[in-house]
């Protein structure tokens, strides 16, 4: 009888996958209309109504009336599914690969029990607006966690609304607008600084609040350069956005004169935190001076991604800033919870009711399940899982981690293959897409790329040491092929679910098309 | 919580001490303290934060989440006529079971290639929605409506090169505080007087303050207030005269029935998702749809990530892929149009199965059964001595505003009243709207049967007598 675990070790090690994804080659779903199928029947109205009211249409103007259906498709229910089930086939989620390819992003596993909390109906069956009294259990979660979220940050009152990190971000701009405007100096104080290697869009939010963006480029150490920021502060400073650890996986041990420097100036302090997972429980925004700070419910605090949200990006700050926070905030008198619209100096409403409140379940669920000694066993695992990577990595030829040679890093490694791409011409966003033949994600970096051909992985807490080892040799191996067949790595990825994709399109206003009415008429005036 | 041993955390694989302890020997470290080096000593948090005491095992984290809960009251177990921005549809099974799937649900920002399904589906959503709004392109959604507004309207002042922007005075004041604060300083929000009787838009106002500092002119339909906009024609001909642009916020769930706002002039339409198949979720299942012709001077202005399609090297093949991304602040930072980050995808993807379900037919068939049903809500709660149904007097989709001065009780004394009949009344407006008087926004769906409605108005009329 053969032994067939015989063939997939070489050396004790196992050998890379055989991995193809799923290709459905799916059609739009356009394709798969035919006239008349239904996928839904809705609700009959009773006759007594229809007698009752006539023509619902008639008290409307009649061009109000709609008089072409809209052209959507007409599927039976089960061809509905199956399309979106092969579609969902159709991906790599945390759910199914070694999600560590994404840095910056920590893509932890999100626990399923969570998840069905947060969709039971006495979630999912609420309405924003019910009478307080019949909402005491969520108002209570999101009190609660609100507390959790005080003591991980020293901070004293958070608003959990933001949809997201980016929403969070702009929140707290718009809380610093707030705080310069209500002192008369809103008008003066109009710049405001961050570095290159915080997310893009601590600059962009402040942009888009008005205030002229000062970026600050790292020391050669690869730490914000902090002469930099004394040139840089001045009367006209509004605040500090700044990532710690930054996307380098650096923490920046004088982030205290950071603030220090800031403070001095007259300017607030914003701690992106939206991945916070190596810092929980060994250090927080409070005690190094920060004025505020968000975290990502979906990164740190285990909600799933969902393909780009819903999510929520927690905002928190100090006392004296707690007046600005956006309304409502949850109190708790005691015996009651309710919604304080009540905030003196607040920056208002910035979404419709209270935020995406199911992620808040979810992380109320997470946090609690890990507790004070949990949370600071996903820091340290974290930031175990991801210094042994970077050993890993570095045992590659032609990769290397810029800055801060021969120290340890904190939650993530921004890699660079320059020296790899020298050699061989192959860059870092074809290893990734070869990479992605063995079943893995990967991703280059923010632009701009400062590290040159970067990748940066984030191994999280959520992966064993076997899995690291992995996607270590999945890299090794694609490495090694950019040198011996490089033709084949540019050419990747091949056992995807599409090949090489024509960009052209894409930034070809001739050309584009985001909706398939879109293309359509494209296709055909270009055949005319 | 007594405990002897270390825990193995079921989510933390390499939590086995013995494999950490190997782990830390294999990079040469002595304990997790050593890749700590570079945080100072006076940041260090040196005692262990001060929570709750976890729960450790599945079963007691579900008995406690759910203990907490078990206190909420839904709109299952009581008869709700809550709307204002968020609505009780039927919720397709297939919806939940799409958006449940571990692929879409733990997916993120893959590439074009490993996440092929995502950029499908999300191109779907973008195409049907297209259909829906007779517009040729759609955004990956952004937050909720209120950022769909707010940003339409920044949109149209790039555009325009202008900085005012003129919004009915129906509008809910939680959107006009949000879209004051995100677009300031770029763009001045006015308000527009509207016609007493009908709730419409003051076309002689609107005509007073519409100027050459106007990017846009906004309006809603259905309102806030519920009635249905009908001078949209004529506010798109006051706009453009003037150089502005028009913005159309919908209800897409209006659409199988009413004219979608580009077919009356609208050169940006906007709104909320969340009645295409998402549940309420106490206010989290919001996203935000933006819409606008395929003109290169409206595409170049969008901050969201836009999908579009695009042939791969093997012929025949679907390839899709960013559209324009040099727009996007993920390219080019604060150069960038406004900002674009994680949103609310996986409710975009729901929306598209929801349209996909429901077809032309569909989406005419609730959209004419709500407006009767609401109609008849309308008529009977009229019969009420002392109650003023519709108080706007024009035509309704789902939501109309009903009065209760002549009652003399208070809308929150009413509320209470039907609550203890287990019946969720209308959002009071009395606060909101203090020149309307004592007054509340009500909302009928297809979820509400005949007796369903005739529950309420029986309760209303013990209520008020």
């Amino acid at each position: 009888m053969e032994d067939i675990t015989r063939h997939r070790y070489e050396e004790g090690k196992p050998r890379l996958r055989r991995f193809h994804q799923a290709r459905w080659d799916e059609p739009i779903i356009f394709e798969l209309s035919r006239q008349g199928q239904r996928g839904i029947l809705v609700p009959e109205v009773e006759d007594e109504i229809r007698d009752q009211v006539g023509d619902a249409m008639a008290s409307l103007p009649d061009y109000m009336c709609r008089k072409q259906p809209p052209g959507l498709p007409e599927l039976s229910q089960p061809q509905v599914l199956r399309h979106y089930v092969r579609l969902s086939q159709e991906n790599l989620g945390t759910d199914v690969n070694i999600d560590v390819g994404q840095g910056t992003c920590t893509m932890k596993y999100s626990p399923k029990i969570n998840d069905a909390l947060a969709r039971a109906p006495k979630v999912a069956d609420l309405h924003p607006l019910q009478d307080e009294d019949t909402v005491q259990g969520v108002l209570e979660i999101m009190y609660r966690f609100e507390q959790i979220l005080k003591e991980i940050s020293g901070l004293d009152r958070f608003s959990l609304q933001p949809g997201a990190g980016s929403a969070a971000i702009y929140t707290n701009v718009s809380v610093i607008r707030a705080y310069h405007a209500k002192r008369g100096e809103g008008e003066r104080r109009d710049e405001i600084i961050t570095t290159i290697f915080s997310h893009p869009s601590n600059a962009a939010c402040a942009k888009t609040a008005g205030y002229k963006v000062i970026t600050l480029y790292p020391d050669e150490d690869g730490y914000p350069d902090l002469e930099a920021l004394k040139v840089a502060v001045s009367e006209r400073t509004a605040g500090l956005l700044i990532t710690n650890p930054e996307d380098t996986g650096i923490f920046n041990p004088r982030i205290e004169e950071f603030v220090n420097v800031v403070h001095e100036a007259g300017g607030l302090c914003s701690y992106d935190q939206a991945n916070a997972n190596g810092v929980l429980g060994i250090t927080r925004a409070g005690e190094a001076g920060f004025d505020m700070c968000h975290f990502n419910l979906h990164k740190t605090f285990s909600s799933p991604h969902g393909c780009g949200g819903p999510a929520v990006g927690a905002t928190g700050v100090a006392q004296e800033l707690a007046g600005f926070l956006p309304v409502p905030v949850v109190d708790f008198d005691g015996q009651r919870y309710h919604l304080n619209y009540e905030l003196p100096d607040s920056v208002g409403k910035i979404g419709p009711f209270y935020g995406v409140v199911p992620v808040v379940v979810k992380a109320y669920a997470w946090a609690m399940s890990m507790g004070a000694e949990g949370l600071r066993e996903v820091a340290e695992i974290a930031v175990l899982n991801n210094n042994y990577l970077l050993q890993k990595m570095l045992e590659i030829p032609g990769v290397c981690a810029p800055y801060a040679r021969g120290k340890r890093r904190i939650e993530q490694v921004r890699y660079s293959w320059e020296e790899l791409g020298r050699e061989t011409g192959v860059h870092s966003e074809e290893i990734g897409l070869r990479a992605a033949d063995f079943g893995v994600h990967y991703w280059t970096s923010h632009h701009p790329f400062v590290v040159p051909e970067p990748c940066t992985l984030e191994p999280t807490e959520s992966y064993s040491r076997d899995e690291l080892d992995e996607y270590a040799a999945i890299l090794a191996h694609v490495a090694r092929e950019a040198r011996s067949d490089p033709e084949l790595v540019k050419t990747a990825p091949h056992n995807s679910t599409v090949h090489t994709i024509d960009p052209t399109p894409l930034d070809d206003p001739d050309q584009w098309a985001t909706t398939w009415r879109a293309y359509k008429r494209k296709v055909q005036q270009h055949e005319e | 919580m007594s405990r002897s041993r270390a825990v193995v955390y079921p989510y933390i694989p390499n939590s086995v001490p013995q494999v950490k302890q190997q782990m830390l020997e294999a990079v040469g470290a002595e304990s997790t303290d050593d890749f700590y080096e570079d945080v100072p000593e006076s940041l260090r948090l040196r005692k262990p934060l001060d929570l709750p005491p976890p729960l450790l095992s599945e079963y007691a984290l579900k008995r406690h989440v759910e203990g907490i809960l078990s206190k909420n009251k839904t709109c299952g177990e009581y008869l709700s006529f809550l709307g204002a921005g968020c609505y009780q549809h039927h919720v397709p099974a297939v919806c939940d079971e799409i958006n449940q799937r571990g692929e879409f649900l733990t997916a993120y920002a893959g590439e074009p290639y490993d996440d092929h399904g995502r950029f499908q589906a999300l191109f779907e959503y973008a195409s049907m929605m297209g259909e829906l709004l007779n517009m040729d392109v759609v955004n990956v959604p952004t937050y909720d409506g209120y950022q769909a507004a707010a940003t339409s309207i920044r949109m149209a002042a790039r555009i325009t090169g202008r900085g005012e922007a003129l919004v009915p005075d129906t509008i809910c004041p939680g959107k006009l505080s949000k879209l004051r604060d995100y677009c300031q300083p770029a763009v001045e929000i006015k308000l527009v007087d509207h016609e007493r009787q009908t709730g419409n838009l003051d076309l002689e106002d609107l005509k007073a303050k519409v100027s050459g500092r106007t990017a846009a002119v906004y309006i809603e339909n259905p309102a806030y207030l519920g009635f249905i906009e009908t001078h949209g024609g004529e506010v798109s001909s006051i706009a453009h005269e003037s150089g502005a642009q028009f913005v159309g916020s919908v209800d897409p769930m209006s659409l199988g029935v009413l004219t979608p706002p580009a077919d009356y002039g609208a050169d940006i339409v906007c709104g909320d998702l969340q009645p295409l198949g998402m549940h309420m979720q106490f206010g989290g299942g919001q996203a935000g749809f933006i819409a606008t012709r395929d003109e290169e001077r409206y595409v170049m202005e969008y901050p969201s990530r836009l999908f579009g399609i695009a042939p791969t090297r093997v012929d025949g093949e679907y390839g899709f892929g960013d559209v324009a991304y040099e727009r996007t602040s993920f390219a080019v930072r604060e150069e960038g149009k406004e900002w674009v980050g994680t949103a609310a995808a996986l409710w975009g993807i729901t929306a598209g199965v929801y349209l996909a379900l429901m077809g032309p037919q569909g989406l005419a068939e609730i959209g004419e059964g709500i407006m009767l049903r609401s109609r008849y809500a309308v008529q009977q709660m009229s019969k009420l001595e002392g109650v003023q149904a519709p108080v706007f007097q024009g035509p309704h989709f789902q939501e109309f505003v009903v009065g209760f001065e002549g009652t003399g009780k208070t809308v929150e004394e009413i509320n209470h009243g039907l609550l203890v009949r287990g019946i969720l009344g209308g959002k009071d407006l009395s606060k909101e709207f203090p020149e309307l008087g004592n007054c509340a926004l009500y909302c009928v769906t297809e979820v509400h049967t005949k007796a369903d409605i005739d529950r309420l108005v029986e309760a209303l009329g013990e209520v008020v007598s």
